[in-house]
């Protein structure tokens, strides 16, 4: 006869694979797999500790010139010419001004979102660069720095912000000159669009420094930043128009005609219903333009304006700091990078939160 | 509403009806363009008469009067500014060419690699991309070129790869291949190999539509285009020889150099435009349904043919046009050469001619027609591609 007997309870499996049988799925599945794991592991070795021991461990960070006795990155050079390559030329005395325009760029922002009122949001938006013009050049008797003492990253940012806010609404009228149904209006802005886009931007920086000059009557100075501006925002405005063209292409017929069916003007159309939908689905390809306009105002160091990248050269060319070129593009390259990754996580976060279609 | 117009449209003022109000908008948009025309037109030519600078393409044959770094063509300091034109255009096709290559390579490579099971392989991809597109590419090639090639060693100390292939502060010296008379014969081959080639994938896809029969095309391909130039190359009692640079002195002499310019605004270019290519790589294969590979495994192909029939077929479509742009781009991008100084189109002709003549109108617009007919040929190819691409619905 069978006898019966009650088994120990035993312990549930494990659910939770532990680090090893990771490693076995995710790094070491096939022999390719391996062969790559280790690859990139050398790979990593020969360049990861040589990097960190030049960028932290083997480097300079406080003491004189006399003083450096490391072999990796003087970063004493660039705390010396942190002035030089954030504000340029401009008076020493004045750096509180473009410093106060950013405190109140801060203030806005964080206003703008607390604020849901259209006309308080629209004036935040219009008085924002009038205050920040006569701040930082000089105005209700403060005192006037010229534009040639402008330079470094405070450059940098006013060309990135001015290409950005004047291409707007410049890009928006050939976006909807293009959807058009008028051929003249229409043909115009392809002409426009497509040639700018065709040509490189220095080649249109080259035309608004030397042949723009020749196009106004004489007398008519043209300061050579607002001369670089007028190209940058020719060329910014037709990569927007492109961008606001797609955002436009894909709302449905259904809307057009239904704002038509209502009786709205074309402009009140536009402007109610198709735009603020159009541009809400391009914001994330806006903000991906907006951040190659900023890795494109490197450009304007060929027409001999001073941004923080020609700031390398101009601080190494100071004959008591020679041969520092390395920390100083390094440096560049470091805000650039944190700058312009920011941007495109911002443009990943907003296209999640506005993907309504999900 | 007046009555008898009950039967047509109703009766609206002239200036309401949007007809003749499109009329009369873009009548107002072309009198505003045709007036700032003019307008500009009129005070260029008052100012080019007040400064005194000669008009027409005449300096096109004046002597240029000054030497370039690189020439793919014969040129001296007596030539003419046209043939500086032709120089520099011939130096933007090279690194055009050598940067969409490289680019290629390494945008397929990362793309691909992103995509890894292998976590340490698609993490360290995408530590690539996000780093490298980050970085304004002009900020890159001085990098590259004032910096990693700046701290070379000299030619006396240079680094040597099989004592024929030196790398120094002057450049890239490879051994130059010296072609003699017979080397004709090789060309020809080759020629008569890719006529070759396309009759035999003709023949081949006739044979897989009729019989359904599979031809190993690609390696047949890839051995009469190598092998039949290999034979005559040797039957002809191999009509080419390698020069090896030597060093003589403070220099090498012989060998073909390239210069750090090129190789600064080569390397530069291809990794920044392979960061966008490896996106669009990546997005290409992504945007295949899943359910396109099971069902293809379900009928029981390989996985070879499962992606070469089914997933690349239908990835290609996705990544083919944004990758022609990149291409573009990267010509474009090469423009920014005259930061460094590597004679192409923008440096030597909108800028050392430019200097020289002093004919910006004629010269820059010559330069952005150059530029334009790329691009819009170009994406008239691209437009051909698509419409051919396009799945045929039935």
């Amino acid at each position: 006869m069978a006898t019966f007997e009650r088994l120990e309870t035993r312990q549930a499996p494990a659910n939770t694979k532990g680090p090893i049988h990771w490693a076995k799925e995710n790094l070491f599945s096939s022999v390719l797999s391996s062969i790559l794991t280790l690859f990139s592991l050398y790979l990593m070795y020969i360049t990861l500790p040589p990097l960190l021991d030049w960028m932290i461990f083997d480097a300079t960070w406080s003491g004189t010139k006399e003083e450096i006795v490391n072999e990796g990155a003087r970063w004493i050079f660039i705390a010396e010419k942190f002035n030089l390559f954030v504000y340029g030329f401009y008076p020493e005395e004045l750096y509180w001004r473009p410093n106060l325009a950013l405190v109140i760029f801060v203030v806005y922002v964080i206003g703008f979102r607390r604020i849901d009122n259209t006309k308080v949001r629209a004036f935040i938006i219009l008085s924002f660069p009038v205050i920040t013009y006569l701040l930082v050049a000089g105005g209700f008797g403060l005192e006037h720095v010229p534009t040639d003492k402008w330079g470094g990253l405070l450059l940098t940012i006013i060309v990135a912000s001015v290409g950005i806010i004047a291409s707007f609404p410049i890009g928006i009228i050939f976006a909807l000159g293009r959807q058009s149904h008028m051929p003249i209006i229409r043909t115009i802005s392809v002409i426009y669009i497509e040639f700018i886009r065709g040509v490189p931007l220095i080649t249109l920086l080259f035309m608004s420094s030397v042949i723009l000059p020749l196009f106004f009557p004489e007398g008519m100075e043209f300061d050579k930043l607002l001369r670089a501006l007028i190209g940058i925002t020719l060329f910014q405005a037709a990569y927007i128009a492109e961008v606001v063209r797609g955002g436009l292409q894909a709302i449905p017929t259904g809307q057009y005609e239904a704002a038509d069916s209502l009786g709205l003007t074309y402009w009140k159309k536009m402007g109610l219903v198709i735009l603020p939908q159009a541009l809400k689905i391009s914001i994330p390809n806006i903000v991906g333009s907006f951040i190659s306009l900023f890795k494109d105002t490197t450009l304007i160091l060929i027409i001999g304006l001073f941004d923080i990248l020609a700031m390398v050269t101009l601080t190494n060319s100071d004959t008591s700091w020679l041969g520092f070129e390395t920390e100083g593009y390094v440096f560049v390259t470091m805000i650039y990078w944190v700058i312009c990754f920011s941007m495109s996580k911002y443009a990943k976060a907003i296209a999640t939160k506005y993907n309504t279609e999900r | 509403m007046k009555k008898q117009n009950k039967s047509s449209a109703p009766s609206v003022a002239f200036y309401n009806n949007p007809e003749n109000r499109a009329i009369i908008y873009q009548i107002l948009a072309l009198v505003t363009i045709g007036l700032f025309t003019y307008f500009i037109l009129d005070n260029m030519f008052d100012n080019i008469e007040k400064r005194g600078i000669t008009t027409g393409f005449g300096f096109l044959s004046s002597e240029a009067g000054f030497g370039i770094l690189q020439s793919l063509i014969d040129y001296d300091e007596s030539d003419t500014h046209g043939k500086v034109f032709i120089v520099g255009l011939l130096n933007t096709i090279l690194v055009s060419v050598i940067g969409i290559v490289m680019a290629s390579i390494i945008g397929l490579l990362v793309g691909i690699g992103r995509l890894s099971s292998n976590w340490m392989v698609s993490k360290l991809c995408m530590v690539y991309v996000e780093t490298f597109r980050n970085i304004p590419i002009l900020l890159q090639i001085l990098f590259w070129y004032n910096v990693v090639l700046a701290s070379l060693p000299s030619p006396k100390q240079s680094i040597s790869f099989f004592d024929s292939v030196f790398f120094n502060n002057r450049g890239l010296i490879i051994p130059k291949p010296l072609l003699e008379s017979g080397f004709i014969g090789v060309i020809i081959a080759f020629i008569l190999a890719i006529v070759a080639v396309i009759y035999l994938s003709n023949w081949a896809k006739k044979r897989h539509d009729e019989t359904g029969e599979e031809f190993p095309l690609f390696w047949v391909s890839i051995g009469v285009l190598v092998g039949s130039p290999l034979i005559i190359f040797f039957l002809s009692g191999m009509p080419a020889t390698l020069e090896i640079a030597a060093l003589k002195g403070f220099n090498f002499k012989g060998g073909l150099t390239i210069i750090p310019e090129l190789l600064a605004l080569a390397f530069a270019l291809s990794i920044y435009t392979a960061t966008y290519i490896a996106e669009a790589v990546r997005a290409g294969i992504e945007a295949v349904p899943k359910g396109q590979k099971e069902a293809a495994f379900a009928l029981g192909l390989k996985e070879s043919i499962v992606l070469k029939k089914v997933v690349l077929p239908q990835a290609l479509r996705v990544i083919i046009p944004p990758v022609i742009n990149q291409y573009l781009n990267l010509a474009k991008n090469s423009s920014l050469a005259t930061a460094i100084g590597y004679p192409e189109l923008v440096t030597i002709f909108s800028g050392t001619s430019l200097n020289q003549v002093g004919q910006a109108i004629e010269i820059i617009l010559m330069t952005m027609a150059v530029y334009l007919t790329m691009s819009i040929t170009i994406s008239m190819l691209m437009n051909y591609i698509n419409a051919r691409m396009q799945i045929k619905g039935r």
